[in-house]
């Protein structure tokens, strides 16, 4: 074996190892295309952690999609109850063995019946499987679980050669082979170590409780000579048999889109640089209760719908009527996009399963839906199914999805304390593309709602704060008011526009006032200014009157001594020429 | 001599003539003729000659002795060359040694 091991090594260099498909949904993904071809290949862990069924998958997968009959040797299950444990999934083995695509030998193993004595060998087993092989031209096996010869057979030095020759066997037959194995307490792997046999590829399948939610998961412990994803990947059993979900993409490599998605609320698209969001982008909405973010969800559904164009919603805390009656009351009608089938609700509760099964689910159902747009609501009550981590982890696989498919994604979270946090409960705030806020404004006796954009990546946003109304029409947002008394909203901001009114024809009133105010004082000053030019002149009449008769004095009296000195005569000639000097 | 009833119905099923499927058939002849001789009918079924066989009789180990009669069915594995082990797990028991 260590020499053959050596040489497949050495060929894997040159060339890529050939693979099987095995049909099991998300497997093929992380496995890089299957699992080794014409090899053993081992699958182990606990009891009921699904061994049977990803062994039976492989095999039925590969009749019906591949056709590639298989045989499935159980050691554990007789052939009718695996038919019965695996008809709940679809899969009607006795049909399948009637075509002649399936084999299914029960070998049984029961310690009483059996005395060992001597020599022996398993080439019984041999026989059985090749005649098997032979009958339908299988080119899949399994054998399920093959450590249960160790239980009914105690000469375990023979067991293990045999068991060496056996997969030696299986390889020169080249049959893809999955051989189960349950794990056991100690360090190793399976029980019996059977890993050390089977040392191509081995996948590990665990079960965890934890918080009274199970979670199953599936690791490839190694894959020699392949690439493989080494992270423990979620699975889950449904009704359409196991899916495993490659969930983090190691690359930050996703498309981008600059085309825009409208939120549905017309003044929130102007706040977000006119157009809305971006598509693919991932919004987040968050706000303490009773803020309107469903509403604010349920618009961007009904915009998204409007637009014709398919949108899924996920409901974690209320059923699909609710949601459908309360959002009626504000005018959206959601009914009609149902029934057009491209809306559609999921409500599931939070705690029906594990964090990374929901993960699975909403995955599957968004595969199947196609839809151009997703809302979840809210995300704040995964939280009672895993820790802060593991929601934050989950989320960042579900943005990397949604953007990989270009799907645009609203989360609504519900913040528990008042005090605007810059982080969100879940940590995603990191995460989104849009961060939206819905506030609280409590003042003057009431409650009013306030919302702003948080941050909005690659697009200008506005910086202030709005006020969101919802009435009978639906959403709006008015402009609060910025008072030097702070940001009113509400009735106070009604009375403070009153307020503001009054002051206004007050003002006018007062400036009308100041002018008939201006005027009198104008005509009183007039009237002044015309009573002091009368004043003027009068004064200015009577100091003219007296020069006036200073004058007439003067020439009177110059008369009068003329008329004196002729009077004289002679004496008054001479003294008149004198006095004519 | 198809109709008559054993007391003793033994298959042997062995692959091929090897050398334990020898030896156990040796070992077993020995064996019917000392304890259980002219009740006893040895089949031998060569799986490499009948393949389907084995399954009936679920078989997965070479040789293997099934003790079809009488019931219930018991299966001795190996080439029985333990002869205490093979009586007692045919449930033979020995006669003279009493």
């Amino acid at each position: 074996m260590p020499k053959e091991n050596k040489k497949d090594k050495k060929t894997s260099f040159h060339t890529q190892i050939a693979k099987t498909l095995t049909g099991i949904t998300g497997l093929d993904e992380i496995t890089g295309g299957g699992i080794p071809t014409g090899r053993p290949t081992l699958v182990c862990g606990e009891a009921g952690c699904g061994k049977t069924l990803v062994s039976l998958e492989f095999i039925v997968r590969g009749a019906l999609e591949f056709n590639e009959p298989g045989v499935f040797m159980a050691f554990e299950e007789k052939a009718q109850e695996l038919a019965m444990n695996v008809g709940s999934l679809g899969f009607n083995l006795e049909q399948m063995q009637k075509d002649k695509k399936l084999k299914i030998d029960y070998v049984h193993i029961d310690r009483s019946e059996i005395e060992e004595t001597g020599e022996y060998d398993l080439d019984g087993l041999f026989i059985r499987l090749g005649y098997a092989i032979d009958s339908i031209g299988a080119k899949r096996v399994v054998l399920d679980t093959i450590e249960n010869l160790f239980a009914g057979l105690t000469n375990q030095g023979i067991l293990r050669a045999e068991l060496r020759r056996l997969f030696q066997w299986l390889k020169e037959k080249g049959v893809t082979a999955i051989i189960t194995g349950e794990r056991g307490d100690g360090p190793s792997l399976t029980r019996q170590g059977l890993e050390e046999y089977v040392s191509d590829c081995v996948i590990l399948l665990d079960h965890r409780v934890i918080n009274q939610i199970s979670t199953r998961r599936l690791r490839i412990v190694k894959y020699r000579g392949s690439i493989h994803g080494t992270n423990e990947y979620p699975f889950l059993i449904d009704e359409d048999g196991i899916s495993v979900l490659p969930v983090t993409s190691l690359k930050l490599e996703k498309e981008v889109s600059s085309a825009r998605v409208s939120s549905g609320i017309l003044a929130l698209d102007k706040m977000l640089g006119g157009h809305g969001f971006f598509k693919g982008g991932s919004i987040l909405v968050s706000g303490t209760a009773g803020t309107g973010k469903t509403s604010i969800a349920a618009c961007f559904a009904n915009e998204v719908c409007n637009q014709k164009k398919k949108c899924l919603y996920f409901a974690f805390e209320e059923s699909p009527n609710q949601i459908i009656r309360n959002m009626h009351s504000i005018s959206i009608d959601l009914k009609k996009h149902v029934n057009n089938g491209l809306l559609e609700f999921h409500a599931s509760r939070p705690t029906l399963h594990g964090l990374e099964q929901h993960l699975v689910a909403i995955h599957k159902i968004i595969k199947k839906f196609k839809p151009s747009a997703v809302v979840l609501d809210p995300i704040t009550n995964l939280i009672t199914v895993g820790s802060v981590s593991e929601v934050k982890a989950m989320l960042i696989r579900l943005i990397d999805f949604l953007q990989e498919e270009q799907i645009t994604v609203m989360f609504t979270a519900l913040t528990l304390n008042t005090v605007v946090s810059e982080q969100t409960d879940e940590g995603v705030s990191s995460l989104v593309d849009a961060w939206i806020l819905v506030r609280d404004i409590e003042f003057n006796g009431e409650r009013n709602r306030g919302m702003y954009i948080m941050k909005s990546r690659g697009m200008k946003h506005s910086n202030q704060v709005r006020e969101f109304i919802i009435t009978d029409k639906g959403i709006d947002l008015v402009e609060v008011y910025l008072g030097p008394e702070g940001v009113l909203t509400g009735s106070a901001r009604e009375a403070q526009k009153l307020h503001e009114q009054t002051g206004q024809v007050l003002r006018t009133n007062a400036v009308s006032m100041k002018d008939r105010e201006v005027m009198r004082k104008r005509k009183v000053l007039e009237a002044k200014i015309a009573s002091l030019q009368s004043e003027f002149e009068s004064a200015e009449e009577e100091l003219n009157k007296i020069y006036i008769e200073e004058e007439l004095v003067k020439k009177v009296s110059e008369e009068n001594r003329q008329a004196m000195l002729t009077m004289r005569r002679g004496e008054g000639a001479s003294a008149g020429k004198k006095g004519g000097k | 001599m198809k109709t008559k009833e054993y007391k003793y119905e033994l298959r042997l099923y062995i692959a091929g003539k090897t050398a334990k499927s020898q030896t156990a058939l040796a070992n077993l002849h020995r064996y019917c003729e000392e304890y259980l001789e002219g009740e006893y009918k040895i089949e031998v079924i060569d799986l490499l000659v009948k393949p389907q066989l084995a399954e009936g009789d679920q078989i997965f180990a070479v040789p293997t002795l099934v003790r079809k009669v009488p019931e219930p069915i018991r299966k001795i594995i190996g080439d029985l060359s333990n002869e205490e082990k093979v009586l007692v797990g045919l449930n033979i028991r020995p006669a003279i040694k009493n």
